[in-house]
């Protein structure tokens, strides 16, 4: 199997295959001497050469996430052969999204759809854990739409509103 | 000694306090809100009770529903752990008229010490030495500006209901002082109901010090060492250790004989503990006296080898102290993370939900006081502390080689959390050197970095990444995410993290 995998900026080449409990493993084009038991779902037990790393792995609201010890790194893997490009992050025509930046409970909407905000203005408020959090426009504009209601609950990365 | 005692809280704590109770020979009663049933401290109690909905008001917060629980579970003694209803003097005489003990201090006691203005009065009767300002609140713009030109600024306006540095303002001149004090007040009002604010002298970048003290019925007082608590954030507390890189055996006995005079004070009963900034000159001041356990009371259980829990449990039983002063002694260094459900790389916003997946560390030296499992979701109602790891050793050099190692060991999964700024600072030559005071965590530059990935660690992570899609992604844990659309932003770790890590490569 061939894999791309994205790092940030960085773009990987990930050649794998496993036979008869043996790894062949290329990255960009060089052979890595590797080896990994499954330990559990979610975490695995990796050797690169003679090196250790217990790797752990997890889909986050933000994408995919791999830890190496306490780092941790968003990963986008590609499989080439269902490659349709890119996904670009969205402008739609200057309308911007108001994102959840945690998950939790919209205890105020500070605004009514239609008004106008400058750039910075509070929109609503999400609470979690005892902290509340005002959302801001990310732009100056006219509120095109709320997405929620006060006592609604959010998770992170939630689309709450719309700003023109 | 008590038979059944009701624990009145929730999380890390009310595990804490249960396995007290159980080592002894008590039963435990939980209590828990509607959000609550799958929690560990359900989980740990021999008897549990629903008393409500979500919101704390509805239940850990309703001293009528508490006390009904208490009635009808037949306890005969009620643990309020700490936050909550811990420092609530109308719960304590509540469970006085209502012949259930309250383990803790009496309700005059934390009358006494809930406002921090009647604190201040009382502490200037018995010599205590406190920051210079006013004792009293606030009456008039003018009577601050002219508290302030007498004492100088900077000044540190304070509500007296405080707590959690809410109603609080640094006010650096004249100037800034209206708004301050406007803003001070309304914070504290929408905050706690009282409005009152008061002038102390801003002491720049202190250390904040605290003696644990126990006393019994009897009239017997003693302090338990201190604990350094200068790492914050936003005033919260992050680490904390005992003992105190720079409170060697005199300045302890004459800061223990401080707190335990101002316990004498108060009338105090029970576990309490005496907080003090002190300045670069090692000064000390009374700050405030918290009337409950502290999160942080197991370094002290470490370094002296005695059960809090226990000993709040036999003195509200009314046994008298077990030991005098001259019996007590430090033993070696402990140091405690607080691991909170937030997201160091968004500005460490709350992060609850589930945890899909929990290693902890173990070993030498280690003791993890945690509220959580793998497979239960934390909820967004209550506060963030998710668990406590505290590490021991015979120095302060191999306590902090014990977290380190135990902090590489630890994992929680489907969540954010702090775990990663503790290796940070475990590892930050100032920290190591006992060179850090309340401002260190603001100051420090690698707090908020964030940057792109570094080569070695996006080399091994993406060959992990392959090899657990081969793997089927554990479970359909990972799967090939072509053109998801949670992928447009793929973000890096921040570089101080894998700069740490090329560090621990090249020490391997």
């Amino acid at each position: 199997m061939i894999y791309e995998i994205a790092i940030g900026e960085k773009n990987y080449r990930l050649e794998l295959d496993r036979a008869s409990g043996q790894w062949s493993c290329r990255l960009d084009g060089r052979s890595v001497e590797a080896d990994a038991v499954l330990i559990r779902p979610g975490t695995l037990s990796l050797r690169l050469a003679n090196m250790c790393y217990e790797v752990n792995y997890e889909r986050l609201a933000g994408g995919l996430r791999v830890w190496i010890g306490q780092d941790s790194v968003n990963v986008e893997i590609r499989d080439p052969r269902s490659l349709r490009g890119r996904s670009r992050p969205g402008d739609e025509h200057g309308v911007k999204k108001l994102i959840a930046p945690m998950p939790g409970k919209v205890v105020r909407i500070l605004v009514e759809q239609g008004a106008q905000v400058e750039a910075g203005a509070g929109i609503l408020v999400v609470e979690a854990m005892k902290m509340q959090n005002e959302v801001k426009s990310p732009k100056k504009g006219r509120v095109q739409k709320l997405l929620v209601r006060q006592g609604a609950t959010v998770n992170a990365g939630d689309v709450l509103a719309m700003v023109e | 000694m008590f038979k059944k005692i009701l624990v009145a809280n929730r999380g890390e704590i009310a595990v804490r306090v249960m396995r007290a109770c159980h080592e002894i020979g008590i039963a435990a009663v939980a209590v828990y809100s509607e959000v609550d049933r799958p929690a560990l401290h359900v989980r740990h109690a021999d008897e549990a009770y629903p008393i409500g909905g979500a919101a704390s008001s509805e239940s850990y917060l309703n001293i009528e529903k508490i006390l009904d629980v208490a009635k009808r579970s037949g306890a005969d003694a009620i643990h309020p752990g700490y936050g909550f209803l811990s420092e609530n003097a109308r719960f304590a005489q509540s469970c006085a008229d209502s012949g259930v003990n309250f383990i803790g201090p009496t309700a005059a006691a934390m009358r006494a010490m809930g406002s921090k203005t009647k604190a201040r009065q009382s502490m200037e009767r018995a010599g205590v030495p406190f920051v210079p300002g006013t004792s009293r609140g606030l009456e008039s713009l003018q009577q601050a500006e002219e508290v302030s030109a007498r004492i100088g600024y900077p000044i540190m306006l304070k509500a007296a209901a405080g707590g959690g540095g809410k109603g609080m303002r640094l006010v650096h001149a004249r100037e800034e002082l209206k708004a301050a004090l406007e803003e001070a007040r309304s914070e504290a009002e929408r905050a706690f109901g009282d409005g009152e604010v008061y002038i102390e002298k801003a002491i720049i970048d202190p250390r904040h010090i605290e003696i644990q003290v126990l006393a019994d019925e009897h009239g017997n007082t003693v302090y338990l060492g201190e604990r350094e608590c200068s790492l914050q954030r936003r005033h919260q507390k992050v680490l904390e250790e005992a003992p105190s890189p720079v409170v060697d055996a005199d300045m302890r006995r004459r800061m223990g004989e401080v707190a335990v005079r101002v316990a004498h004070a108060a009338n105090y009963t029970n576990a309490g503990t005496v907080e003090f900034l002190v300045d670069q000159a090692k000064n000390f001041y009374f700050l405030e006296m918290n009337t409950r356990l502290q999160v942080e009371h197991p370094v002290t259980e470490l370094v002296t080898g005695l059960d809090l829990v226990q000993l709040q449990i036999r003195i509200a039983a009314g046994e008298p102290l077990p030991f005098a002063q001259e019996d007590l002694s430090i033993r070696g260094h402990a140091i405690e993370c607080r691991i909170y459900a937030e997201d160091p790389e968004n500005n460490y916003m709350p992060s609850p939900g589930k945890i899909t997946s929990l290693a902890e560390p173990g070993g030498p030296g280690i003791r993890i006081d945690s509220g959580i499992y793998e497979g239960w979701t934390v909820p967004m109602d209550y506060d963030p502390l998710l668990a406590k790891l505290i590490g021991h050793g015979s120095s302060r050099e191999q306590a902090i080689g014990r977290l380190s190692r135990a902090i590489s060991e630890y994992f929680v999964g489907g969540i954010k959390t702090n775990l990663a700024l503790f290796r940070r600072i475990l590892a930050d030559p100032d920290y190591n050197a006992g060179r850090f005071d309340t401002g260190f965590l603001d100051r420090k530059p690698w707090r908020k970095e964030t940057a792109c990935a570094s080569e070695g660690i996006g080399e091994v992570a993406a060959i992990a990444a392959g090899m657990f899609t081969v793997f089927g992604g554990g479970n359909g844990e990972a799967r090939v995410a072509a053109n998801s659309p949670a992928n447009q932003s793929v973000q890096a770790a921040s570089s101080w993290k894998v700069a740490g890590r090329r560090e621990a490569l090249r020490g391997a």
